[in-house]
């Protein structure tokens, strides 16, 4: 049967085909349909962990008990897993485990474009690399027969475009295995102290001996010979990209980024006139062939920055693209992201962005508050880096920084890795405020549960943990709630909380409007009345999509001039109002009615 | 068959993504191969939504270059003019007239352009200006939009009407079904 499969449902897909029945993972685009695809499937058990770290750990535990094993994240949630990934390579899995690795180049929903195929280098683990919908759900399958078949984990690296692109695939009968699991203790081979460590430190290069070995003669190292002009050795959605500008080129095809068949390349290299690497982000494979004495092209035309498609291969190789004509340059208004309209997050980064204070964020819808009009966020580095932030900045400015330094970051960000920062805070006598923007859901993801949401990803009912008690037992003191649909409330909580010694918490509560299971609907959408309106613009400092500005034009039809007393007039698209009542809220003049 | 593509685009929203997996559907039940890519995450949060389909006998990469979009659908009235270096010189365009103000037109910062129609058509030969919003009214569903629109570009395509027919009756379910047959008919009639 054929079916058109997403990379993400592909890479479930063939997990599921193969036998797999466990997963864990942790939300992140371009990751997150992986483990929700896999989790609708009948007899597996999937879980999301609070962070890829636990993710990995549980992974590991699940592998050593014999279970074959997916752990699912995006690029940057490898780095929380790294620490316990780089140990266990050494350790070997007993059952199977590969790691998805889904990467970002572009950054389209990212802090960073790091390529991770130098994790695989660095901690000495297989990686395999598919290029499309059908390789994703194959290749899966592959990684796992090396995993059991090396004792390794084996990272599957997927990028934005293979993961959200859609092909047709065609699906089998899923496998199913027999019951491995067991209780087997085996302390030389996982008790990672130094003499055990020494001893699985040389297995770990004798495995990457016999994986150099494996590779020369994997079939999805696929060697293409046509016109011998030109050769290209590539992986990944970028052979795609070459393909469809120069059909007749000659290519390496690698199946497998890490360890790379070096007899092959050798081979390609010698039977092609000029030879290119083509790969998005880092030198990784043009830095290995030339290491190995082959004349190669590669970052010397290709970018290293942003995801490549069709036109930028064409322009590198053969100089130009193909442009049949060129349009006039025309300037449009930018459409950047924007918080929904009704966002609950709004209401508080519209009076923090008020208060004269530093704002430390983090990872959530919420970091749009940069933007202008809120200009309510001031750094944003990594999940849960707000806390710790907050309170590093506050600790250096001293006198200076009383009541001016606030951190911000979401329920799930906070259960992901703000638990650590926060008991810090209490520890060091932190002064900085933390606002936990709790909207009852992982939101910027797309409604995935957390601990705190009371449902396991499989949609069993669970605990919910109560972040005002984690937050008391974590050591602070001072610990409100806040609803940041009232801005008055919202304002005076905040503020006396700044004015406190001493580290403090407010947890602004509201569901995500976005979230179906809450059913609310903030209110009924409102209108301007255009008699009462004097045209201040302070609804607009909301920067709530419905909201317009109007300019207002004289009997003559001109635009009014400046200086004239009222310019313009708000206006609200009632079609997409949420009725949250922020703006009204906010209007002086009772400008702000319910539609009629 | 060579490779051809279609661009569809507007905003977070608009039913973007239902509209090209739709498309996707039909060009494997016309026993074409088809790739589709677009991109997820923070583009869902009011910005901008492109969806590439490229289709033929057998298609490599799922975007397509500058000049080579056989057809754009553009979900949104101004977003059309991002779009145009995609289309082919003798390209296709199908525009909803539906404004959405982004951030800067709405603070007063920017102008939303007024003469969008006319100057997209003074560039391109064909050009169908769609009222979907209006028609997908006219269906019994607001919501319906991103059918009208598939049922202008049905009438673009050499593809049996069953074929689309069938496919929207295996996406729907029963109680969307009827309004969305119809705003895929008013569409077509455009």
């Amino acid at each position: 049967m054929k079916e058109l499969l997403s990379g993400n449902e592909a890479i479930a897909r063939g997990a599921y085909e193969c036998g797999v029945r466990f997963a864990a993972g942790y939300p992140g685009t371009p990751s997150t349909e992986i483990m929700e695809a896999f989790a609708t499937y009948e007899g597996v058990y999937a879980e999301w962990a609070p962070n890829e770290k636990v993710a990995m750990e549980v992974g590991i535990g699940a592998a050593l008990a014999g279970a074959r094993v997916m752990v699912v994240m995006k690029h940057v949630g490898v780095n929380v897993a790294a620490d316990p990934l780089f140990t266990v390579s050494y350790t070997g899995i007993n059952g199977a485990l590969v790691v998805v690795s889904a990467d970002d180049p572009s950054l389209h929903s990212s802090q960073n474009e790091q390529d991770n195929r130098n994790y695989a280098k660095f901690m000495k683990i297989p990686m395999l690399e598919p290029s499309d919908s059908q390789e994703a759900k194959e290749f899966i399958k592959l990684a796992f027969e090396i995993s059991e078949r090396f004792d390794t984990p084996v990272f599957l690296r997927s990028t934005t475009r293979v993961s959200h692109s859609k092909s047709v695939v065609t699906l089998e009968a899923p496998k199913t295995m027999e019951d491995r699991t067991a209780i087997r203790c085996n302390a030389e081979k996982y008790v990672m102290v130094p003499m055990n460590a020494r001893k699985r430190r040389v297995e770990v290069e004798k495995r990457m001996r016999l994986l150099e070995a494996f590779a020369e003669n994997f079939p999805e190292n696929r060697m293409e010979i046509n016109d011998p002009e030109v050769g290209i050795i590539t992986a990944g959605m970028s052979y795609h990209y070459a393909k469809d500008v120069f059909p007749d080129y000659s290519y390496v095809k690698l199946g497998m980024v890490h360890p790379l068949p070096v007899g092959l390349i050798r081979e390609f290299a010698s039977r092609v006139r000029k030879l290119y690497a083509l790969e998005e982000l880092d030198p990784f494979i043009e830095e290995q062939v030339r290491a190995l004495g082959i004349e190669v092209t590669g970052k010397a035309i290709f970018p290293y920055t942003n995801e490549f498609n069709p036109g930028i291969v064409e322009q590198a190789i053969i100089g130009h693209d193909k442009i049949l004509r060129t349009l006039p340059e025309r300037q449009l208004p930018l459409r950047p992201p924007n918080l929904c309209p009704g966002c609950p997050h709004r209401g508080l980064f519209y009076v923090l962005g008020r208060l004269k204070v530093f704002i430390s964020g983090d990872i959530g819808c919420y970091t749009l508050s940069f933007m202008k009009p809120l200009d309510a966020l001031h750094s944003c580095i990594c999940m849960g880096a707000s806390i710790g932030m907050a309170h590093g900045m506050s600790k250096a400015l001293g006198e200076k920084g009383r009541g001016k330094v606030v951190g911000v970051i979401g329920d799930s960000t906070f259960l992901h890795s703000g638990m650590t920062p926060l008991l810090n805070m209490a520890y060091n006598h932190s002064d900085a405020l933390i606002v936990i923007c709790d909207n009852l859901t992982t939101a910027m993801t797309g409604m995935q549960e957390h601990p705190a949401t009371g449902f396991t990803l499989q949609g069993e009912k669970t605990m919910g943990v109560d972040l005002a008690k984690l937050v008391r037992a974590l050591g602070i003191k001072s610990v409100r709630l806040v609803d940041p649909y009232d801005l008055k409330k919202t304002r005076t909580v905040l503020k006396e909380e700044l004015a406190k010694p001493g580290p403090s918490v407010v947890i602004s509560r509201r569901a995500c409007v976005l979230f179906k299971r809450e059913k609310l609907s903030p209110g009924k959408p409102l209108r301007v009345d255009p008699e009462k309106c004097t045209g201040c613009r302070l609804c607009l400092g909301l920067g709530c999509p419905p909201i317009a500005w109007k300019k207002l034009v004289d009997p003559s039809g001109d635009q009014k001039k400046k200086g004239e007393k009222q310019q313009g007039i708000a206006v609200i698209d009632l079609n997409i109002c949420s009725g949250c009542g922020l703006c009204r809220q906010l209007c002086k003049s009772d400008a702000i009615v319910e539609q009629i | 068959m060579d490779t051809k593509g279609i661009l569809i685009a507007g905003v977070g929203g608009q039913g973007i993504l239902l509209a090209s997996d739709i498309l996707c559907r039909v060009m494997m039940a016309a026993d074409l191969d088809v790739k589709k890519s677009e991109v997820h995450g923070m583009a869902q949060r009011g910005g901008c939504v492109t969806s590439h389909v490229r289709y033929g006998q057998k298609v490599y990469s799922p975007i397509a270059r500058k000049n080579d979009v056989d057809i754009l659908v553009s979900f949104e009235k101004m977003d059309t003019l991002r779009y145009l270096y995609f289309l082919k010189p003798e390209g296709t365009i199908i525009i909803n007239t539906e404004e959405l103000y982004p951030p800067a037109v709405n603070l007063g910062d920017a102008v939303y352009p007024e003469d969008i129609i006319e100057s997209v058509r003074q560039l391109f030969g064909i050009v169908k200006v769609v009222d979907a919003t209006g028609l997908a009214v006219r269906a019994g569903n607001i919501r319906a939009v991103n059918t009208v629109l598939l049922g202008t570009l049905s009438s673009c395509l050499p593809l049996p009407l069953e074929i689309w027919e069938t496919v929207l009756k295996n996406t729907f379910l029963p109680k969307l079904l009827e309004a969305n047959l119809k705003a895929f008919q008013l569409g077509r009639a455009v």
